[in-house]
């Protein structure tokens, strides 16, 4: 035993009195070994764990591809009323997959707002920006109504009544040939300021854009 | 004359006790005593290896307070409701196909109407299920009004307000597999009243639909949460619950007044 330990007692040894340990030992085998095998598990778990989180959470970080599809040819809208069309939003799933859409060629009379400009053609969603139920337009009223919760729009697909928090969304729209095609979804806020899609319920007035923040899977 | 109680006998001294057989030393017994026998022999060779006779007595012979009554049962209730699902559940899941381009609702069309017994084990899943939500009501108010969610007992309190979410969760995710036009459009608002959540609601709602719209593994996403992921936490989670009321005992009813020591004694005797 050196003069250096002998002056020094370490708090780790001597006074616990482990045994087989050196004197003035600070990290004893039994520490040692002790954090080794908490470390080795530690890093097995996660090498279970991580995996399969990032496997259940991965969707919501992939974006899915954007699509064009055909509705019809630009003879079949016009530009006082709307026409229904069946849009895939998913491929591959049949029914579920679809949703409808109610177009109508851009007017300059009615389309006044600034964020329609160069629009060809207006592309409502049906899906009600209250809880997503599938409104209709309803021509006599010139409204688009909810048969869930009472929510009213207007030709705009703005809200004139009840719980929605927002207009009703858009499609994307161009002009191919003859063909008239949709593409991806986009949101709207009372003004018509475009923004990445949201899901039904939340607000784009306000605070609402950064309290229902873009998600990474549904940017365009 | 008054009945004496019985005294217990006095300790015998070790050298005067009867030694007890060897194993094995018994050699081979009758044959039909040993068969009447058959269940003592397989439960004792069992006991004897893993003490389980202790927990479950434990567990089973507990001292209850004067004055339980019938709404101390609701627990017990619940956990059938919750056994009889899982049950059901299973042989349910032997026909389900979570397949939404049609094959869901048609493997329900099939149970329902083709499989031996197959509408009456759906109805027990179905009708059960609303069962079990309403016991779990019940015996939440039964505990709250008997105040039995006062110390020691918070940790049971907040175990039993899990349970009551996982419940939901589970009502939630089988409402979609019957995958008909009500069990779609009622996910579709589920989901996106869940999106209203300020900051995290639109990811909550990403992850359960596993992308931005409903998609292609939507309703299997539903059905894995449904069939394995929740089953597993409540049935963990009932295990905790049942662990701390055998551990801290149940409470007597609030109308109940409090004995004295010497009362009790004498109740004893």
């Amino acid at each position: 035993m050196s003069d250096k330990h002998a002056k020094h007692q370490s708090k780790y040894t001597v006074d616990r009195m482990i045994p087989g340990a050196f004197d003035g030992e600070t990290v004893t085998r039994r520490r040692f070994m002790t954090g080794t095998v908490h470390t080795a598990g530690a890093i097995s778990a996660g090498a279970f764990a991580l995996p399969a989180i990032a496997f259940a959470l991965g969707p919501i970080f992939k974006a899915p591809p954007h699509r064009w599809e055909t509705v019809g040819t630009i003879d079949m809208f016009t530009d006082t009323n709307y026409t229904p069309v069946v849009l895939t939003t998913t491929p591959g799933i049949g029914e579920v997959g679809k949703t409808t859409v109610y177009v109508r060629k851009f007017n300059p009379e009615i389309d006044t707002d600034a964020y329609d400009r160069g629009t060809p053609y207006i592309a409502i969603s049906n899906r009600c920006a209250h809880l997503g139920c599938p409104v209709r337009w309803v021509d006599a009223a010139e409204r688009f109504i909810c048969p869930c919760h009472g929510g009213v729009y207007d030709l705009l697909g703005k809200r004139v009544g009840g719980p929605p928090v927002r207009p009703l969304d858009r499609f994307y729209s161009r002009v191919v040939g003859e063909d008239v095609q949709l593409g991806p979804r986009f949101s709207v806020n009372s003004e018509l300021r475009r923004f990445s899609p949201r899901d039904p319920g939340e607000p784009l007035d306000g605070l609402g854009q950064y309290l229902y923040p873009s998600r990474p899977d549904a940017r365009i | 004359m008054p009945k004496l109680p019985k005294l217990p006998a006095p300790p015998l001294p070790s050298a005067l006790k009867e030694r007890p057989p060897r194993p094995g030393e018994n050699g081979a017994a009758d044959p039909i005593e040993a068969a009447q026998e058959a269940g003592i022999t397989v439960v004792d060779w069992i006991d004897e290896r893993t003490s389980l006779s202790g927990a479950a007595r434990w567990m089973m012979f507990r001292k209850v307070p004067k004055g339980t009554n019938w709404f101390y049962t609701l627990g017990s209730a619940t956990m059938f409701a919750f056994l009889s699902q899982a049950v059901t559940g299973v042989f349910l899941a032997m026909y389900y196909r979570p397949d939404p381009t049609g094959g869901a609702y048609e493997s329900i069309r099939y149970v329902t109407n083709d499989v031996f017994l197959g509408q009456f084990v759906r109805g027990m899943h179905k009708w059960g299920s609303s069962v079990m939500v309403i016991l779990v009501f019940l015996h939440m108010g039964r505990t709250f009004f008997f105040g039995a969610y006062k110390y020691p007992r918070e940790l049971n309190w907040v175990i039993g307000v899990v349970l009551l979410i996982l419940t939901m969760v589970m009502s939630f995710t089988g409402y979609l597999l019957p995958f008909d036009q009500r069990a779609y459009w009622a996910t579709i608002v589920g989901v996106n009243i869940n999106g209203t959540g300020p900051l995290i609601g639109p990811y909550l709602s990403d992850f359960l639909r596993g992308g931005p719209e409903f998609g292609a593994t939507t309703l299997s996403r539903f059905y894995a949460i449904h069939m394995l992921l929740v089953p597993g936490l409540i049935a963990a989670m009932i295990g905790a619950h049942l662990y701390l009321v055998a551990k801290l005992g149940t409470t007597a009813p609030p109308w109940t007044k409090a004995q004295k020591p010497a009362e009790l004694r004498k109740a004893e005797v």
